[in-house]
């Protein structure tokens, strides 16, 4: 299959200031400053197929909208090489800007003071869509997304998620076959955050759409995506399927217990003492939480030996959330691929 | 060419939503040419004429060109330090047209909309209420016209410049503010040139402000004869050519080097 995104040791350094201190550093200051390099994307390849839908991940500051914005021809590169829909974005922009759809979460691209039709017109004349191309097309993602009664009101006076639906369908307007996606869900309900997953969904399997998607909620990613690039102070750490990762570091269970009478976490701790369980308490609602290994016979010796001391409220056996694990990796700051 | 012909639309649907802005402006405009009606009658005293323009004309001077600035006027500078300090530009950069060219199309948009509901208007009251002489020759019109258009093309390349230099410098507040001083001054707006003392005028001669104001204010006073406006022309359409060239590099660079603020 073709790749739409071929990038190879791409790197984007930028100069960070730092203030001598005190006055005589302040002067100095003004003539000449210091400044550290910091590479906020550090050699990363990456390919994207057709069709795909990769979610973006990484802590606060690791890159991933300085990567966006070198993909999408907005910043030039330091060095490496990007090609993207079989173009270089930075050389022939304009050219290359036709054929993606951007929505950044964290600013609009609606005129502000003006109706959000207004601005939905102005795009279609600006990616030359024809008359028939918006009807058909327009209608289906104005009604996907029930926009409909927001298209006379001015995007000021549109609630965040009201926002975010109409800048979903402005990025669609001439309906490009790559979507980039930063934070898309960022501040949304759940109800408007399940209709937007919903509509990706749908224009993927509808136009074969390739989506580069960066979000912290990771529900998202679960719902949509099936490949992670996951990147950390620039670097891809990881690369490949939710499902691998999961399996890879969720191999631990949570066993949450509530007791009858209150009882000391020592005690608790006294009572499998021997065995390879870590013990936490959630203090709030006297919830014991034994994490452990995932093997059945642990599990039931744990349960016996627990159940046997102490009189049970209630009893819970849980997976290890993909938060957790992607917290996990985050501390870690490392993946083994094996 | 259509997007270009939209975003001017856009522009006035814009202006009409901040009417509030336009309707400070008439009074803005209406004081100023009226205290300088009444401070170049004070300066005229008896006087028949000072610089070979007499009392008449340089009452029409100060209307025309308070109206043509009206034209064009824009605050294209202080718009796009924003939208660069904000990363604004960021989202300008995916759309497959030209930053600069919607930006003057949007100055655009701005100008026609004051020479409909602002020049025009306020120039038959002005008629009125201020002892004017208009010419109604169709030719000085035309000039006229062709002038303004013009002389709004210099004024947005200036400003396209100053607000390029955003990239450089982060922030240039008072580098806009210089240059709006430098405008009012030199373009002949306050003062017309031929006022300035021989040395100023020789020096101005070599740049681009009197493109701005003078020129378009003295066709319309018929200040110049038929030679000197087509001369003068001549020389606008010169500097909008000449600025073509600064904007083009200054902005090949920003763009290579362009920062993006905000995440
Ligand atoms: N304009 C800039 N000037 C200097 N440093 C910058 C600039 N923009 C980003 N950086 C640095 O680059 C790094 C990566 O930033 P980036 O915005 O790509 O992070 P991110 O992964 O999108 O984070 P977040 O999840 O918080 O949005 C950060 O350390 C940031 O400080
Ligand atoms: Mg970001």
């Amino acid at each position: 299959m073709e790749n739409v995104i071929e990038v190879k040791k791409l790197r984007k350094e930028f100069k960070a200031y730092s203030s001598r201190a005190g006055l005589k550093g302040a002067f100095r200051d003004l003539f000449t400053r210091n400044y550290k390099i910091v590479p906020a994307v550090n050699d990363i390849n990456i390919t994207v197929k057709k069709g795909e839908m990769v979610g973006y991940i990484g802590e606060n500051g690791a890159g991933k909208s300085t990567t966006i914005k070198m993909l999408t021809g907005i910043l030039t590169p330091t060095s490496g090489e990007i090609i993207v829909n079989g173009m270089n974005p930075h050389k022939e922009r304009e050219k290359f800007v036709q054929t993606i759809g951007v929505v950044f979460g964290q600013r609009s691209q609606l005129w502000w003071d003006i109706a959000v039709q207004e601005s939905f017109r102005l795009l279609k004349k600006v990616y030359k869509v024809s008359d028939e191309d918006y009807e058909q097309h327009m209608q289906h993602v104005i009604r996907t997304l029930d926009i409909e009664p927001l298209l006379d009101k001015p995007v000021r006076k549109l609630s965040l998620g009201q926002r975010m639906r109409c800048e979903l369908a402005a990025a669609l307007i001439h309906n490009p076959p790559l979507l980039f996606l930063d934070e898309p869900t960022i501040g949304l309900d759940v109800l408007v955050k399940l209709k937007i997953r919903e509509f990706l969904k749908e224009i993927n399997e509808k136009y074969n759409t390739t989506i580069l998607l960066t979000t912290h909620d990771l529900s998202d990613i679960e719902a949509l995506c099936e490949r992670v690039v996951m990147l950390d102070e620039g670097k891809v750490i990881y690369d490949g399927a939710l499902r691998e990762l999961k399996e890879k570091w969720g191999d631990q269970k949570e066993l949450h217990f509530q007791f009858l009478k209150k009882v000391n976490i020592k005690t608790v701790q006294n009572v499998t003492s021997g065995l390879p369980v870590e013990w936490e308490v959630d203090e709030k609602d006297q919830t014991f939480i034994a994490i452990l290994e995932d093997r059945d016979e642990l599990i039931s010796q744990v349960i016996a030996k627990v159940v046997a001391a102490f009189k049970i409220k209630d009893v819970k056996i849980n997976e290890t959330s993909t938060e957790e694990i992607i917290r996990k990796i985050y501390e870690k700051g490392a993946v083994e691929v094996g | 060419m259509d997007k270009y012909i939209e975003m001017i639309r856009i522009r006035f649907l814009m202006m009409l939503a901040y009417r509030t802005d336009y309707y400070t402006g008439i009074l803005i405009y209406s004081i100023n040419i009226g205290a300088y009606y009444f401070l170049w009658n004070a300066i005229y005293g008896g006087k028949e004429q000072i610089e070979g323009l007499s009392v008449v004309q340089m009452t029409t001077y100060v209307a025309v060109s308070w109206m043509a600035r009206a034209f064009y006027f824009n605050n294209l500078d202080r718009e796009m330090a924003q939208e660069i300090m904000e990363g604004k530009v960021a989202i300008e950069l995916i759309r497959p047209y030209n930053y600069l060219g919607m930006k003057t199309m949007q100055g655009l948009g701005e100008g026609i909309f004051r020479l409909f509901f602002f020049s025009t208007p306020g120039l038959i009251i002005v008629y009125f209420v201020f002892p004017i002489q208009f010419s109604w020759e169709p030719r000085v019109w035309g000039f006229f016209a062709i002038s303004i258009v013009l002389s709004f093309l210099i004024n947005t390349q200036l400003n396209l410049l100053t607000g390029i230099t955003t990239f450089f410098l982060y922030n240039n507040a008072g580098l806009i503010r210089a240059k709006r001083v430098v405008i009012d001054l030199f373009s002949g707006l306050l003062l017309p040139i031929s006022f300035f003392p021989g040395w100023a005028q020789s020096i101005m001669k070599f740049l681009p402000f009197q493109g701005i104001s003078y020129t378009p204010s003295m066709i319309f006073t018929k200040g110049f004869s038929h030679q000197q406006a087509i001369a003068a022309i001549g020389q606008q359409l010169i500097w909008v050519i000449i600025l073509i060239l600064p904007i083009y590099v200054l902005w090949r660079v920003a763009k290579k080097q362009l920062i993006i603020q905000g995440g």
